[in-house]
């Protein structure tokens, strides 16, 4: 099953052009005070778009230190950021406005097999 | 309440150490005080209009536009300040001596007014902005709002109390040393900002990152912390830097440094390389 699914995937790459030539695209969105996914991964080795979207009535600062990211996201809103390329392992983020709102971006090694 | 303090605490403090430490280093120059109260006060105005601007979702400033600003706005902190000190590695034994005597001014020169200006406007309205959005959405937030409203001001009051002991801590400074040590301050400060500039660019995709995460030292010294968050603001401490940055940082620092001594150079004697740090 999951190897038919990966197969899936890559089938659809490979007949989306622009798919493929473009960087590859993650969305993390605010929901509820929180964010979803809590744990986004992305590629390794790449420079991927991020595009956070904010389902909430109240701003937020997307914040990183392992990444020196920093954009306010204000409520309905949405904003584009680029990460990466990164090495595998995890890179925390936080609202900076509400700390207890908590996630990373987890970049796996890139896979060489089963994909 | 005391989560809104320690936000609002944070948001402060960048603007309240950098303006002391200009405040500081312009010791001896006349009218500084009104120039500073201008930025700040511009800095407001301008910080107000970023906030509404910046929580228009529909504009196209809500994405881009923010990093760029802010981008810009940390470069052009960078130019104010290394205006200013070149100026004062020329004027500053001129300042010094003068400031022994009573406190006048200097007459000669071009004095970098215009630079006190910017620098402490391009202060305010960076992590102002946010502070406004901030504040902004928890007074429209609902029951909770004005005991967090309180401590949000609480937090700006400490904030703001912060600057004015490191001031002060400045002036305490034997006359001797005072201005060789705010002009370190404020090469390494600059430096800082520059690697921060560089982060935007990195995030709105225009310069490459050229290696994330040099090295990480968020295990020894987190960004989170206190003293973290001081250093960060202080001489620029990233605990995992990408490469961008360290290049501007090291970059700045050189820049500034040279320029220092072209252009200051009857105090070569004053000013001696502490030590060569990233």
């Amino acid at each position: 099953m999951r190897i038919l699914l990966s197969l899936l995937v890559g089938v659809f790459a490979l007949h989306n052009p622009v798919l493929a030539a473009d960087e590859p695209t993650a969305s993390l969105v605010v929901d509820h005070q929180k964010f979803v996914p809590a744990q986004l991964s992305i590629p390794a080795a790449s420079k991927t778009k991020v595009v956070i979207r904010n389902q909430d009535a109240m701003p937020i600062e997307f914040e990183s230190y392992d990444l020196s990211r920093e954009i306010v996201v204000p409520g309905h809103g949405e904003v584009t950021i680029y990460v990466g390329p990164l090495d595998a392992g995890s890179y925390r983020f936080f609202n900076d406005f509400d700390h207890d709102m908590q996630g990373a971006i987890i970049v796996k090694p890139a896979a060489g097999k089963g994909n | 309440m005391l989560a809104t303090a320690v936000i609002m605490f944070r948001e402060v403090l960048e603007a309240s150490l950098i303006i002391a430490i200009v405040l500081g280093a312009s010791r001896g120059i006349v009218n500084r005080g009104r120039w500073v109260a201008a930025g700040i006060t511009l800095g407001l105005l301008g910080a107000s209009i970023v906030a509404i601007l910046a929580n228009v979702a529909s504009s196209e400033f809500s994405g881009n536009g923010q990093a760029l600003l802010n981008a810009v706005i940390l470069l052009s902190a960078v130019a104010m300040l290394t205006w200013h000190n070149v100026w004062m590695s020329a004027h500053g034994k001129q300042l010094s001596s003068e400031v022994k005597a009573v406190g006048t001014g200097v007459q000669s020169g071009q004095r970098p007014m215009t630079a006190l200006l910017i620098i402490t406007l391009v202060a305010v309205m960076r992590e102002g902005s946010e502070a406004v959005l901030f504040l902004w959405a928890i007074a429209t937030g609902g029951e909770q709002s004005i005991n967090m409203l309180m401590g949000g001001l609480g937090g700006v009051v400490v904030g703001i109390l912060v600057g004015l002991l490191l001031y002060i801590g400045l002036l305490r400074i034997p006359t001797r040393h005072f201005f060789s040590v705010t002009s370190w301050l404020i090469l390494l400060l600059a430096a800082g900002l520059a690697a921060q500039a560089a982060g935007f660019l990195n995030q709105l995709g225009l310069l490459p990152a050229l290696g994330n995460g040099l090295w990480n030292t968020s295990g020894i010294l987190s960004q989170n912390s206190l003293i973290g968050q001081f250093l960060h603001i202080l001489i620029g401490y990233i605990a995992r830097p990408s490469g961008i940055q360290v290049v501007f940082y090291v970059g700045t620092l050189l820049s500034i440094f040279l320029l220092m001594r072209v252009y200051g150079g009857n105090r070569k004697a004053q000013v001696k390389p502490i030590e060569n740090r990233c």
